[in-house]
């Protein structure tokens, strides 16, 4: 089906979100839609998904002009969308998001939507059970779970908002396959993100978004220095991390293990010198997030003795970590890293503001001010944080960082961020390694990984590997050690010969 | 054994203006609303009922009475909510001490007047099983609709196509919303509905299970509250909301036969009882969430854990995710 938008115009207040995108998409190919944070990109979605009303222009299917009023009269003619964050619930179980919202009698034929639900999962290599709930899956699933409802309902456009955000390699891997498979089977695909290598390597043609306008068009093969000009208005590029002398050894742990019902992470032995970056890497829900909550006192470890700046701190609380100089950055950023509700100004008084009983206004305005200057935070003194963009959270979490920090630990730092402000913040981490900062993050971005990791710790099924330092390992060979090939739990390889090891690596 | 199936049959009757009162209010949670005026509602309903029956002679005018009194604030609530943008919980508060003020205030020509009652109609055949028979089958017309309000509500809940959309409102309206719901108007649809069986169960009791308007003393005064305890216990299922509702009616009436045999506990302590219970329940119900059971299963072996983490999860309940939350349609 061959999508035509006219002129699209779309304001929120002040804000022009569209203004004038005039785009065709022919079917049988994967377009690309480019942009960083805030370009207009999911707007411009949204609208062609019956989300939103254009304020102005025009839609054409097939060259028909049509109009939705609702998501669901954009399905009906053939287009969804599947959400950055997957609309489903996530209470019910898979058949049951499966049926919702489809079509038919009073009482859905629950065996038929089974059966479809198996072969068409079949076709793109999807293995769902039906009876799991939805909150069980991690977010790759509920993505397959949506574009096999999506097609299920009769989708010939199929519209996918920065799918590849919380996604593991492996699953990013078979999402680009169904893709292609869709895309060769004549439907229209539209891929939106703001992640250049991922235009390069799945799409055909590219739309690049800025600032609410169409900036250019262009068809595979990518010149990706002529895409980053259009995206960003000049040229940007992800450096390694320079070698930074590395300082005393801060932190330690030995034979440290935590269990759960899935995670079974033993024998972990490491020492962690200032200045130096430890990246652990994994699919979502592999472990990672136990081990780097354990290591920072937010979580007990199941056994294990752990040092931190010459003092033992085994079974300690996160606040005894914090005090002797640790922080912790999560990934959900809004859930626990900032207070809904309160205002920027009110988060810089509650960390760096004086201590007496009163808030002085003036005083936090002036504070707030700094930090929105020095940050480059979009957003005012006055702005609620759930109300800033995920990147400006991130700028306000990373505001609000203690001068001299010894251990940084951090979920996913970048995620969901544009490659501006991915660079930023990784400049902004670097310098803290300068002064002498250790930092433990975790991240699904390989490129993240080994361009910033002096180490990297790989976790596979709940198990973990021993440190292997970054320049030993390129994309490929760290995307296989993720995926499950040759990696080799560090519990068992104590017990091989060292040659061993790096044979079975 | 004669003596205890009247009692439990007495139980069944007792509990039913409960019951209505707790499946109304699943009803409409489930769909993203909390009415949180239900005990007020209760009152008024029960005063209106029975002040219609009383007036036109007629039960039905005076069931439908109170339930549109239900109906009517389950509306208000609503639409300063949806359509004004207040907030749920501070409008049910005042509504709901409004409509009790206002019950005993419209209520007082009536006190203690004498008026019809709702008759017993034994079902034939049905009646004649054997202890199922005299429990469930020898009651009147509105412990048999309780009966159908159960069933029906657990089958349109789990069974149904509109009942999966209904689910998914409290849940997630957005998800709700590109699957074609028009979440307000469902909303308003339900939380109406749901009113309307709330305001049933004032009727249920004023015409049935203690005919009359009695005013403070009634009895009445506080089953509103307890159907809202029981609609979080019963974890917004219509069919563990209605044996919380049973079961909450039992102890009440064991509290009131043991009384004369435990002599030695202070009758005020098996009076509040049932509450605690009711407390000790719920922290059983939760048990699967904390930390030092997760570590216990994962000790177990596998087969074994799946079990008991089935089991768990099956007590565990959660409210729906958007209760409360007013959604805007862009």
């Amino acid at each position: 089906m061959r999508v035509e938008l006219r002129n699209i115009h779309k304001h929120f207040g002040p804000v022009h979100a569209n203004a004038g995108i005039t785009l065709t998409f022919e079917e049988g190919k994967i377009h690309g839609l480019l942009g960083e944070n805030g370009a207009g990109k999911s707007t411009l979605m949204k609208i062609l998904s019956g989300f939103y009303r254009p304020d102005d222009g025009e839609i054409y299917l097939d060259g028909q002009r049509v109009s939705f009023h609702h998501p669901a009269d954009a399905l009906r003619q053939g287009v969804g969308m599947l959400h950055q964050d997957p609309l489903d619930f996530p209470v019910m179980t898979v058949l049951e998001n499966f049926m919702a919202g489809s079509p038919g009698g009073m009482v859905p034929d629950k065996r038929k939507a089974r059966k479809s639900l198996k072969t068409l999962g079949e076709q793109f290599g999807f293995h769902l059970d039906p009876d799991a709930t939805v909150a069980s899956l991690t977010v790759g699933e509920r993505q397959q779970l949506e574009i096999l409802r999506l097609l299920w309902l009769g989708a010939r456009v199929l519209i996918f908002d920065e799918p590849t955000t919380g996604i593991s390699a492996q699953q990013k891997e078979r999402l680009f396959q169904a893709l292609r498979q869709l895309a060769s089977e004549g439907r229209t695909i539209i891929f939106v993100t703001h992640k250049l290598y991922e235009v390069q390597e799945l799409c055909d043609t590219a739309a690049v978004l800025r600032l609410g306008k169409l900036m250019g068009r262009r068809t595979a093969p990518y010149d990706l220095d002529d895409l980053v000009k259009l995206m960003f208005g000049r040229v940007l590029k992800m450096e390694r991390k320079p070698a930074v002398p590395l300082g005393e050894p801060i932190f330690r742990v030995e034979d440290l293990a935590v269990e759960s019902a899935r995670v079974r992470i033993r024998n972990v032995y490491l020492e962690v010198r200032a200045g130096e970056v430890i990246g652990l890497a994994g699919m979502e829900g592999s472990g990672q997030r136990y081990l780097l909550r354990a290591c920072a006192g937010l979580l007990r470890p199941t056994s294990g003795r752990v040092w931190f700046r010459g003092r033992e701190m085994t079974g300690r609380s996160y606040l005894d970590f914090y005090q002797a100089g640790a922080t912790y950055l999560p990934a959900t950023r809004l859930e626990e890293g900032l207070l809904p509700g309160l205002r920027v100004a009110d988060h810089l008084v509650l960390t760096r503001g004086s201590r007496g009983f009163f808030v002085n206004e003036r005083h936090a305005r002036d504070l707030a001010q700094e930090a929105i200057r020095t940050f480059n935070i979009r957003g005012r003194p006055d702005s609620m944080v759930e109300a800033l963009s995920g990147g400006n959270q991130q700028r306000l979490l990373l505001s609000l960082l203690r001068p001299n920090l010894s251990l940084l630990f951090l979920e996913h730092p970048t995620r969901g961020l544009d490659m501006e402000s991915t660079l930023w913040v990784w400049e902004q981490l670097l310098e803290r390694c300068r002064q002498g900062t250790a930092i433990f993050f975790m991240s699904s971005d390989l490129d993240e990984l080994l361009n910033y990791s002096d180490r990297i710790l790989v976790f596979f099924a709940g198990q973990v590997s021993a440190p292997i330092p970054a320049e030993e390992l390129d994309t490929e060979s760290l995307g296989r050690l993720i995926g499950g090939y040759g990696f080799v739990p560090v519990e068992e390889a104590q017990t091989m010969s060292v040659g061993e090891a790096a044979h079975a690596r | 054994m004669d003596t205890l199936l009247v009692g439990l049959a007495g139980v069944v009757a007792l509990s039913t203006p409960v019951v209505l009162a707790t499946l109304g209010e699943i009803l409409t949670e489930r769909a993203g609303v909390i009415n949180l005026a239900l005990n007020g509602t209760i009152l008024l309903s029960a005063m209106t009922g029975f002040a219609v029956a009383v007036n036109s002679g007629s039960l039905l005018w005076g069931f439908l009475a109170g339930g549109t009194v239900g109906m009517t604030v389950a509306l208000l609530v609503t639409f300063t909510s949806l359509t004004l943008g207040q907030s749920q919980v501070a409008v049910g508060f005042v509504l709901t001490l409004l409509t009790r003020d206002l019950s005993y205030f419209l209520g007082n020509p009536y006190m203690g007047k004498q008026g019809p009652r709702l008759p017993h109609w034994p079902l034939p055949v049905l009646q004649d099983i054997p202890i199922l028979g005299p429990l469930l089958f020898r009651h009147d017309l509105m412990v048999y609709l309780s009966y159908v309000v159960i069933l029906g509500m657990w089958f349109w809940f789990f069974y149904t196509r509109p009942g999966l959309i209904l689910r998914g409102l409290g849940e997630r309206p957005a998800a709700a919303y590109v699957r074609g719901a028009r979440v307000r108007e469902l909303r308003y649809l339900y939380a109406a509905l749901g009113g309307f069986l709330a305001g049933l169960a004032g009727p249920a009791y004023s015409l049935s299970v203690k005919a009359g308007w009695k005013g403070t003393i009634s009895g009445l005064d506080g089953i509103g509250w307890i159907a809202l305890a029981l609609t979080i216990f019963g974890g917004w299922h219509p069919l563990r909301g209605a044996l919380g509702a049973y079961l909450f009616g039992l102890l009440q009436w064991l509290s009131l036969v043991l009384q004369p045999q435990l002599k030695d506990i202070p009758s005020q302590v098996l009076q509040v009882a049932p509450f605690p219970t009711m407390i000790l329940l719920l922290l059983f119900v939760n048990i699967g969430n904390t930390e030092w059971m997760q570590r216990t299963l994962a000790g177990l072996p596998p087969e074994v854990r799946r079990l008991v983490e089935r089991a768990l999860r099956a007590l565990q309940v959660s409210p729906p995710a958007a209760l409360g939350k007013v959604f805007r349609e862009e």
